[in-house]
């Protein structure tokens, strides 16, 4: 009898593992890094962070060149106001400068749609530098959707690192 | 004596529980289920003068039907004999081994760079020649041949146009210290006889084949722009399609090879369908919405296009008449669907599905409108319909690598290919091949 028991309860067991999701949903995890204070830390692969960082002498050096955002958001956080300020007078004071904002995404997704939540992204910049007293003139805009990630990894680390836009000094 | 009757009872019960959601999941994990029929592809012979053939065409032959997923060839050394022609063939022994249909054929030098290649496919069980063909071929082209008679094989013995002889294109990227190197790649539907296109350190995207398989229509970061080209394999020469400012991407040729639907972005970065006559380079806009519209695609009568929207808040697929009008949106499950793409016959639409926290193939067939998640994994994107509608290409992972797969359209039969080494992404199956 309680060989049956024995078989009951695993054959139980097996229904109930059967029945179960193991598959995580990233679209639980939440939040991002705050990359507000961090220099260009030009990622892997990533070239093109060599160019355009010509910047004046008299420029805090340590302004930042990186605009993080959250999941499948391409609002502008309020922390980023203050930074997104400095490089608007940065524009308006010599309007020979120029800037290009380039957008990126996770990986996630499809590769064509990651393009376009990227240049939202550049666009949000483009809009509050704009506002803030930039000329249109001054500002291009590129996307790179996950072309070009900053970080290599399948993780909600690398992702928030990638959802991300760079301003590059152009001159 | 009820106390063991009813415990029985029970036992069956949940065995039948158990072994109904076992098998909803079996679907999705499964890499090859159904049966594969044996068959023999006997070594073919040899008339020439070299030692042996150029090229091992009955090895070739049995690579395709098992990498079909339905077929599974004996090998030669379980063989009883070894015709090369239909006289030679003593069904008997072929009985014996249960093999279902035997493959037999030679190849003869004709000539310095010249050969000739036949073959005959027999039914064991009928004791009858299904299809025999003879067919020229030089060293260059005797693989491509190899293919074709696979091809009919497989159309023979299933009723379905076989896709040995096409060819897929993709992206590699590939580290070189610092830095990337992206090249665009055509090869042999096997992975074979690779040739590169175009080889950039900046990222190529979304390569679409023309309907005459001779041009390759692709976006390049080159100069940290995105700009589309129409390239001419044959030439190697390329047109600089659309270089607008904003983004330029999302290429695919109609069917008639003179247009291409195209996603702008202008300097607002308001990314929108359009359609570009390749010769004037006129343009039609088809969506004004504030939402991101991209990666369109025709339908096979030229009449449509079906693209990602995220106008109702995610990205799900939409269809819209080439003269413009109300988009209507064709996918309602789950949160988000993107990137569509048609099959030949215009029965199905692959598309790149959120399934439980996973982005995967799923097919919808657009006349009873099942919907099917077709892969397993994580991040699997990019599908393209093979152009027999019957079997799908697209990118999955292998750990940091981006790995192509291929599955039947009804998800049962899924294969990989190759190792995962390298970093692939972005496969498109060709049309078949204009003779």
């Amino acid at each position: 009898m309680s060989h049956m028991r024995l078989i009951l309860i695993s054959l139980l067991s097996a229904v109930l593992v059967g029945c179960a999701s193991n598959i995580p949903d990233p679209e639980a995890t939440s939040g991002s890094t705050d990359g507000s204070d961090s220099t260009d830390t030009s990622g892997y692969g990533d070239s093109s962070g060599m160019d355009g960082e010509n910047m004046d002498s008299d420029v805090d050096d340590e302004m930042g060149m990186i605009i993080y955002f959250d999941f499948d958001q391409s609002d502008l956080k309020p922390e980023y106001g203050d930074l997104l300020a400095r490089h608007a007078g940065k524009l308006s004071n010599s309007s020979r400068t120029q800037v290009r904002l380039e957008g990126h995404a996770d990986e996630r997704g499809s590769r064509e749609y990651n393009i376009g939540l990227g240049e939202r992204r550049s666009q949000a910049v483009r809009r509050m530098l704009l506002i803030q007293g930039a000329s249109s003139n001054q500002i291009s805009t590129v996307s790179f959707g996950e072309e070009r990630p900053a970080a290599m990894g399948s993780d909600e680390g690398s992702y928030s690192q990638n959802r991300r836009v760079e301003i590059k000094y152009l001159n | 004596m009820q106390e063991t009757l009813r415990t029985w009872a029970l036992a069956c019960v949940l065995l039948l529980l158990a072994s109904h959601s076992w098998a909803e999941l079996q679907i999705e994990i499964t890499q090859g289920a159904g049966r594969r029929a044996p068959v023999a592809v006997v070594p073919f012979g040899w008339e020439g003068g070299d030692a042996s053939a150029p090229l091992d065409i009955s090895g070739v032959i049995g690579a395709d039907l098992t990498r079909s997923g339905r077929f599974a060839p004996i090998p030669p050394d379980d063989m009883l004999q070894m015709p090369t022609t239909g006289v030679e063939v003593d069904f008997d022994d072929w009985s014996i081994l249960g093999v279902e249909a035997v493959v037999v054929g030679r190849v003869t030098q004709t000539g310095d760079n010249a050969y000739s290649v036949q073959f005959q496919l027999f039914d064991v069980f009928k004791r009858e020649q299904l299809v025999g063909y003879r067919m020229p071929a030089s060293r260059g082209t005797m693989r491509r041949v190899a293919h074709r008679a696979a091809d009919m094989i497989f159309e023979k013995l299933t009723g379905i146009q076989g896709v040995f002889a096409t060819q897929i294109a993709y992206v590699t990227a590939k580290e070189n210290g610092r830095n990337r190197i992206f090249t665009l790649v055509v090869s042999d539907s096997d992975g074979e006889n690779e040739n590169t296109i175009m080889e950039s350190t900046d990222p190529i995207m979304s390569p679409a084949w023309s309907p005459d398989s001779r041009r390759l229509a692709y976006v390049s970061f080159e100069g940290d722009r995105s700009t589309v080209f129409v390239q001419t394999l044959r030439t190697g020469n390329r047109l600089k399609v659309s270089d607008r400012r904003g983004i330029n991407g999302a290429p695919a040729f109609s069917p008639d090879g003179r247009k291409l639907v195209l996603t702008l972005g202008g300097a607002d970065g308001n990314l929108d369908i359009f359609i570009m006559d390749i010769a004037t380079k006129d343009i039609t806009r088809l969506t004004t919405n504030r939402a991101i519209d991209t990666e369109g695609t025709w339908s096979p009568d030229g009449e449509q296009i079906y693209f990602t929207s995220d106008r109702s808040g995610g990205p799900q697929v939409y269809r819209v008449g080439i003269s413009g009008g109300t988009p209507e949106r064709i996918t309602f499950e789950g949160s988000y669907n993107a990137r569509p793409r048609l099959s030949p016959d215009g029965s199905k639409l692959a598309m790149v599905h959120l399934d439980r926290g996973n982005y995967r193939i799923a097919v919808l067939d657009l006349e009873n409108e099942n919907f099917l998640v077709v892969s397993a994994g994580r991040q699997d994107e990019s599908p393209s319909f093979a152009p027999n509608s019957d079997t799908l290409i697209y990118a999955t992972r292998a750990g940091r690598n981006g790995v192509l797969e291929t599955v039947s359209a009804d998800g049962l039969i899924r294969q990989r290919m190759g190792s995962g080494r390298a970093d692939v992404r972005e496969p498109v199956w060709s049309p078949f091949p204009r003779l």
